[in-house]
């Protein structure tokens, strides 16, 4: 009995010791303070060092917060009980943030940077004349591939995955919108397509690509690819550009039939707190010189064309990653198509998940 | 008056149970009999009963039986010889250490050496085997599970087994039994509670498995917890994760009830 | 009986290996200046340096530290008084019900748990932050303590409590100077189960946290759409070879000291046999 009591008491001691450490650290880190802006976003999706400079620039005390997905971010969001100042959702989230009245409309006036941001990326379905949203990132979705294993073939459309020579060679990503959408993709229908008999083809001709398939994953497959695990996958240009940050071997391409551009936009929650220092925040990560820098430490695509100019050519003349305007115009976002749509495109994938073996 | 103080001390333990399992319990039963437009509806309950689910449920039953097994195998033997071991309490605690690392990062470790260039492949090319798939197979998902879970077979086992009076096993090898024989009439026996135990911590949560289905097994295991999270969230479809949640909790009580009913006539 | 000692060591062996190859993996590829997990392309520390200089995660790190001391204790208390309220249901239909109750949050997915604890912590209004997480941990973190302890009250012959009672012991020493001393070993075993569950739950705490507070789970799994950096890897070598330290610094002390107050007998192993 005294041993466990003093096991016990001696736990207790240490928490409380440990507690005592953080909470010291915590206040020499100043955010026990007044003036903090509690930013919601990715892990690691943001340059340490700009968030710093922020801080000193502004004197406001930046508090970070993370999310994995989206959709565990809207449940937080829409839950309450702590609060946000600035989140960075994607588009189908932001229409559904709208929806369900979670946003304020941005002042606009407040947030003069704005003019920086590439016209092709303002006004789109998921926020018309950008009321509540400004691009921070944005990309496409295509075909990786190491041309050391696909020995020549051509991936400049979406067709060429059927190629029996990729037998067990593909990756695909865990997403129903992103397969479903390749699949409708690749039979000239559009991602946002809800016509029954056009989802029931392309659930069919996803099945046929059953074989080539090797697996379907998640955030690893970039680990997988950079790997050489299997010699395509199907990703997210952002994640593109990481695999080949670690494996130059490796191509991008964005199939001609066409593709989802993304885009992950800043936003300011209803239940936000210091909405000036939102603003404020807003308007700085958009200055040119910020949104360079972030943007090399992220690895993503930046919508900022005055950022773009300052960044090295190698990454502003890459078309893969920064695609002319006549390739963008023809893709498309993906449009909220209500829950009872999703649910379906979710149960198609399911069956197309199921039938593989 | 007497029985009254008695129980007094068991507040804290029913307070729980009212507070943190029977609250959510009644909060996942309500969400479960409502469709996505929110209206109230059974059509949750008959959707489970099409194969798609049906087929996940007996795929998550494999899978957690397969898992459970294994670990028993892979567990009895080391707790039985670490409680010979010199420093048995050290090494106990070095069973159970390697859990305290986050698991997302060691499930990237076994991509890393389960790949096609990873270390075990360079041992089949030395060994001649030449390179196989280890990844995204059957395999591969029970290993890592089993990986998961044996310090939670171990455990309870190597306490069993330290109870064990050694005096019996003399008595036993006096008398003639062979090595064989008394492990099977007395050791196994009067263990079988660590056993039980180990296999209730090990098949329990390994039904509702779901990371490393989708990043060991590459989602050709799907089971009712990838579901769940599928449901909860992508599709965000509450009503319809709460109740593949409520099939999940009822097979689990009907599991415990068959359970204890074994238990007794074990001990009979 | 020397061939028998040469297989049970190679078996012990070869579970240990197994069970810290992950780990070994992650910690040689901490050093790797090539930035993956594979292709070790030359030795670097500037990833350690990166996690030395990170004050955020290393709060984050003492938070989790926290959270994981103190619900697993507080976990461990409350099983104890749970697994003698399960062991002293006499009807066997009772004893089942209430042990499906008991494990009803070990069945149940993280996302449930977590979804289900933000509604209810926000219907009573407490705050998300420290004292939500570390709620929610003492409640997920109690089911598998109970399991761990179950088992040793259910081997105890109920003669000697009788034995105890008869000689004269009340019913408070018959708790702590019979019963405890017994189950202790189980109550050692869901601490250290408690404290697995604590510090690898990620989804949980996800739902249940708020107002910048966070944990080494929550932070990790954020990070994996960006990839994780090796900084991690170096993060959790660091976190290893301290706990090993820890333990095995803690281990040899402790038995130092009892084996001069107590020469003849094991000591850590004596706490477990009842006398």
């Amino acid at each position: 009995m005294k041993q466990l009591v003093n096991a016990f008491l001696a736990i207790v001691i240490v928490a409380f010791g440990l507690m005592y450490l953080g909470s010291w650290m915590n206040s020499n880190q100043g955010y026990t303070g007044k003036n903090t802006l509690t930013i919601y976003n990715w892990g690691d999706y943001v340059d340490p060092a700009m968030l710093k400079e922020f801080e000193k620039e502004t004197g406001i005390t930046v508090i970070y917060q993370t999310f994995d997905s989206n959709e565990a971010m809207l449940t937080k969001v829409e839950q309450g009980g702590t609060t946000f100042d600035v989140v960075i959702p994607s588009d189908y989230a932001i229409s559904k943030m709208k929806e369900e009245n979670l946003l304020i409309p941005l002042d606009h006036s407040k947030i003069p940077n704005l003019a920086n941001i590439d016209s092709r990326f303002m006004n789109l379905p998921f926020d018309p004349d950008n009321l509540y949203s400004v691009p921070y990132f944005w990309g496409t979705v295509g075909i990786i591939f190491n041309p050391e294993m696909t020995k020549g073939i051509d991936f400049s459309s979406w067709d060429s995955l059927w190629d029996s020579r990729l037998k067990n060679n593909i990756f695909l990503v865990d997403g129903a919108r992103e397969v479903m959408g390749m699949a409708l993709n690749s039979l000239h229908y559009s991602v946002n397509d809800t016509n029954e008999e056009h989802l029931q083809q392309a659930l069919s001709k996803l099945n046929k690509l059953s074989p080539n398939v090797k697996a379907i994953v998640g955030d690893e497959i970039k680990m997988l690819l950079a790997n050489e695990e299997a010699a395509v996958g199907i990703v997210w240009s952002g994640d593109a550009s990481e695999i080949m940050g670690d494996n130059d071997k490796l191509d991008y391409v964005v199939p001609k039939e066409g593709s989802n551009k993304w885009f992950d936009n800043m936003v300011i929650p209803r239940t936000a707190k210091n909405v000036e220092g939102a603003h404020k925040f807003i308007n700085f990560m958009l200055r040119p010189d910020v949104a360079a820098k972030n943007t090399e430490y992220v690895g993503y695509s930046t919508p900022n064309a005055q950022a773009l100019k300052l960044l090295p050519p190698d990454i502003s003349e890459d078309t893969r990653f920064y695609p002319s305007s006549d390739i963008t115009d023809h893709l498309e976002v993906y449009d909220n198509l209500g829950k009872k749509m999703l649910a379906h495109y979710n149960e198609l994938f399911l069956m197309f998940k199921m039938n593989k073996k | 008056m007497n029985n009254k103080g008695r129980s007094f001390y068991l507040i804290p333990y029913y307070l729980w149970i009212a507070l943190f399992v029977i609250a959510p319990v009644f909060l996942v039963i309500y969400y479960s009999l409502f469709d996505l437009d929110g209206h109230l509806t059974l059509d949750n309950y008959v959707n489970f009963f099409t194969p798609v689910y049906l087929k996940m449920t007996l795929t998550s039953f494999w899978y957690a039986f397969l898992i459970t097994i294994f670990s028993l195998l892979v567990a009895y033997p080391a707790a039985y010889l670490l409680t010979r071991t010199k420093h048995k309490q050290l090494w106990l605690l070095l069973i159970i250490l390697p859990t305290w690392i986050n698991l997302l990062l060691k499930t990237y470790a076994f991509i890393g050496i389960f790949g096609t260039f990873g270390p075990i492949n360079n041992l089949f090319d030395v060994l001649g085997i030449g390179e196989q798939q280890i990844l995204f197979t059957g395999f591969s998902f029970v290993f890592v599970s089993v990986y998961i879970f044996i310090p939670f077979m171990i455990l309870p086992i190597f306490s069993a087994l330290e109870e064990l009076n050694l005096s019996l096993l003399d008595a036993a090898r006096d008398l003639g039994a062979s090595g064989w024989t008394t492990f099977r009439r007395v050791v196994f026996p009067l263990t079988i509670s660590g056993v039980r135990s180990g296999c209730m911590a090990v098949f329990i949560p390994a039904l509702s498995l779901f990371m490393i289905t989708r990043l060991i097994a590459g989602s050709r295991v799907i089971t009712l917890g990838t579901a769940i999270e599928q449901h909860f969230l992508v599709t965000q479809d509450w009503g319809m994760g709460s109740t593949v949640a409520v099939f999940l909790i009822a097979i689990m009580a009907l599991f415990m009830i068959l359970w204890g009913g074994a238990r007794k006539g074990v001990q009979r | 009986m020397r061939k028998r000692n040469g297989f049970s060591n190679l078996y012990l062996v070869l579970v240990f290996a197994v069970l810290y190859a992950p780990i070994v993996y992650l910690m040689y590829y901490s050093f790797n200046s090539g930035g993956t997990m594979h292709k070790f392309e030359g030795f670097t520390l500037e990833y350690y340096r990166e996690v030395v200089q990170d004050s955020r995660l290393i709060i984050i790190v003492i938070n989790t530290l926290v959270i994981a001391l103190l619900s697993s204790a507080i976990a461990t208390v409350i099983a104890t008084i749970g697994a003698l309220a399960i062991h002293r249901v006499r009807s066997r239909r009772a004893k089942n019900s209430l042990l499906s109750l008991n494990n009803v949050l070990i069945v149940s997915p993280d996302v449930i748990i977590g979804a289900s604890f933000l509604i209810l912590f926000t219907i009573v209004g407490i705050k998300l932050g420290f004292m939500s997480v570390l709620l929610s941990h003492v409640a997920f973190s109690i089911p598998i303590a109970v399991l761990m302890i179950l088992p040793h009250l259910q081997e105890m012959s109920p003669t000697l409590t009788d034995a105890a009672r008869d000689l004269g012991a009340s019913r408070r020493d018959v708790l702590t100077k019979v019963i405890l001393p017994i189950i202790k070993p189980g109550i050692f075993s869901g601490f250290f189960m408690a404290l697995t569950y604590s510090l690898d739950d990620f989804a949980v705490t996800f739902f249940v946290t708020g107002n910048g507070y966070s944990t080494l789970s929550v932070e990790i799994y954020s990070r994996a759409r960006q990839g994780v950096s090796l900084s991690i890897n170096a993060l959790s070598t660091l976190i290893f070879l301290f706990t090993i330290l820890l333990v095995v610094g803690y281990y040899f002390l402790t038995t130092r000291k009892n084996r001069t107050a107590t020469p003849v007998t094991e000591p850590v192993a004596e706490a477990g046999v009842p006398r």
